[in-house]
């Protein structure tokens, strides 16, 4: 992994990305667009961060000067891959680069939560600080909401600057259908049979807390149409009726006070 | 050669075969699982070469090999005291099949004459396998049993939590279901009160009824001093930096399941003790 000539000596590839993609512990990487990296815009501040910024971006885009010494030659690897990756946290947020971490996450390359109750929900790598070089990458569920550790130690050791800490939360903006249900299933530890007064507590606590949230979420989402209604007021309550409905499927007691928010509409 | 070097051989080839079997599923793993145990299967290669040479599997009781073969590292060794304790294998004849051979496997006894009805040795092998985790069911909520897990928990035998937010802190194994065959092996967070699949596939065939549903419950029951205190943080989503909004169609959800409240701080209805009392108070008014 760490010498690109010995690398490319037995599995000779042309290209240096495919190259980059295709060492082990390189999964999570997808492949950035040529015209992408090519657009000196879209690399702004880039150079501050990386050593021997040209010459790494030149091998990336395989235009390297094949008469560089070894030593130099390793460096500039090493800045290359750190240059990709600050690239690939760029690129994976926009259209283009989304539809290819999509077709990576719909492949579960990511990996599967390993939440016995998320029933093995495909991941999304996140990281918790988008500054290079300060935590690694996690793995994020959205099932549960929640960021796990990498399994493999080769995955847990890259930086997750380059995939940032958005990348994930975009994903589901643009992709809202991919959102799975909710569910309210938990884990009920018992001692023969009988579950504990201490953990049954808390359990109520964070139903209480659910249901509170729930409630407020409802609430907030009728006080919104003024957002969603446009000219024909009652075509789009009727909107924003489906969509209230396709929010949460599993209260009923809703729909009452959704009628009223689409009264609410036609008023205004 | 007499009948029990015949047993012994028998045995021999079974372990051989498991031995085999083990490296052929290490390839099917994924290489950094490889990587981190290597070590142990050199241990079982080990046993494996001094068996040959001068017997030292042979001499080893069945219930230590069993132990320690590659994959078994989460059980405990059960005390041949509560193997021989017949009150302690109540019901299991019912549940475990060639019960009697299993049983004299598990305490190295030599099996009777009339043993011949047994069509191969390796049914008998597996009945074992069975009847060992069962009573090791029984056995982890002993005392005995409890303190064995607790040294193999401090020790770090059963791996440690994979969410990022409990800080690799370590898990014990623990089944849902106390009958054998319904589910393999998971493991379960004291911190995150949760549970996972083991993160190696070796593990992945191991039943869930060799460790049953009390067992981690117990454990942090008798010992309270293991549960480990963490500071309780929850996962916020957000998009450069900007929290995502609750009424967003994708906003965040499921916060609820990682909360986590000092239940002293908590009446029985799972409501703060000071809220309780003003909503009382207002109930009054």
């Amino acid at each position: 992994m760490d010498d690109y000539t010995s690398g490319s000596d037995s599995d000779y590839t042309k290209y240096w990305i495919d190259w980059f993609l295709g060492t082990k512990g390189n999964e999570y990487f997808c492949e950035v667009d040529e015209e992408y990296i090519l657009d000196r815009f879209n690399l702004t501040g880039l150079n501050t961060e990386v050593q021997y910024y040209s010459q790494a971006l030149d091998l990336i885009t395989d235009n390297l000067d094949e008469n560089l010494n070894e030593e130099i030659r390793d460096i500039v690897e090493k800045s290359a891959r750190h240059l990709y990756g600050l690239i690939h946290a760029r690129f994976i947020i926009t259209t283009h680069g989304l539809t290819k971490m999509l077709e990576k996450f719909k492949k579960c390359d990511f990996g599967r939560c390993p939440r016995v109750l998320c029933h093995n929900h495909p991941l999304l790598p996140v990281a918790l600080s988008d500054i290079p070089y300060t935590k690694s990458v996690k793995l994020f569920c959205c099932r549960c909401e929640d960021i796990y550790n990498p399994k493999s130690t080769r995955h847990a050791s890259i930086d997750g600057a380059y995939f940032g800490c958005s990348f994930p939360h975009m994903l589901f903006q643009v992709y809202p259908q991919l959102v799975p249900p909710k569910s309210t299933d938990r884990y009920v530890p018992r001692i023969f049979g009988f579950k504990l007064h201490d953990v049954a507590k808390q359990h109520r606590y964070q139903d209480m807390i659910r249901e509170e949230s729930h409630a407020r979420i409802m609430a907030g989402i009728e006080g919104l149409p003024t957002t969603a209604v446009v000219v024909q007021s009652s075509t789009s309550a009727r909107d924003v009726q489906q969509q209230n409905h396709k929010n949460n499927k599993s209260i009923e007691s809703a729909t009452p006070t959704m009628t009223e928010s689409g009264a609410m509409a036609d008023v205004n | 050669m007499s009948s029990h070097d015949l047993h012994l051989q028998h045995q021999q080839q079974v372990r051989d075969m498991r031995n085999a079997g083990d490296v052929e599923e290490e390839e099917e793993e994924e290489e950094e699982e490889e990587e981190q145990l290597q070590g142990e299967y050199a241990a079982d290669e080990y046993y494996g070469t001094d068996a040959s040479n001068d017997s030292g599997t042979e001499s080893m009781p069945w219930i230590a090999w069993f132990c320690s073969l590659g994959g078994h590292q989460y059980f405990a060794e059960v005390a041949d005291e509560f193997v021989e304790d017949d009150f302690n294998l109540t019901g299991l004849n019912s549940i475990v099949p060639f019960y009697k051979e299993a049983l004299e496997m598990i305490l190295d006894l030599e099996p009777e004459e009339d043993s011949t009805k047994v069509p191969d040795v390796s049914i008998v092998e597996a009945s074992a396998e069975q009847l060992y985790g069962l009573i090791h069911q029984r056995f982890i909520v002993t005392r005995q049993g409890l303190q064995q897990m607790a040294d193999k928990y401090q020790a770090g035998h059963f791996g440690s939590c994979p969410r990022t937010y409990c800080q690799s802190t370590n898990v014990v194994p623990c089944g849902r279901y106390d009958l054998p065959g319904v589910e393999t092996v998971k493991l379960y967070c004291p911190n995150c009160q949760d549970i996972y699949s083991p993160p190696s596939s070796r593990y992945h065939n191991l039943d869930g009824a060799y460790f049953g549903t009390t067992f981690a419950h117990m454990l942090f029951h008798i010992y309270p001093e293991l549960v480990p205190n963490i500071p309780n943080k929850i996962y916020t989503p957000a998009i450069y930096g900007f929290k995502i909004s609750e009424y967003s169609r994708c906003g965040p959800r499921m916060q609820w399941l990682r909360i986590k409240q000092d239940p002293n701080t908590l009446d029985a209805s799972g409501r703060l003790i000071k809220d309780a009392k003003e909503q009382d108070e207002n109930d009054k008014q």
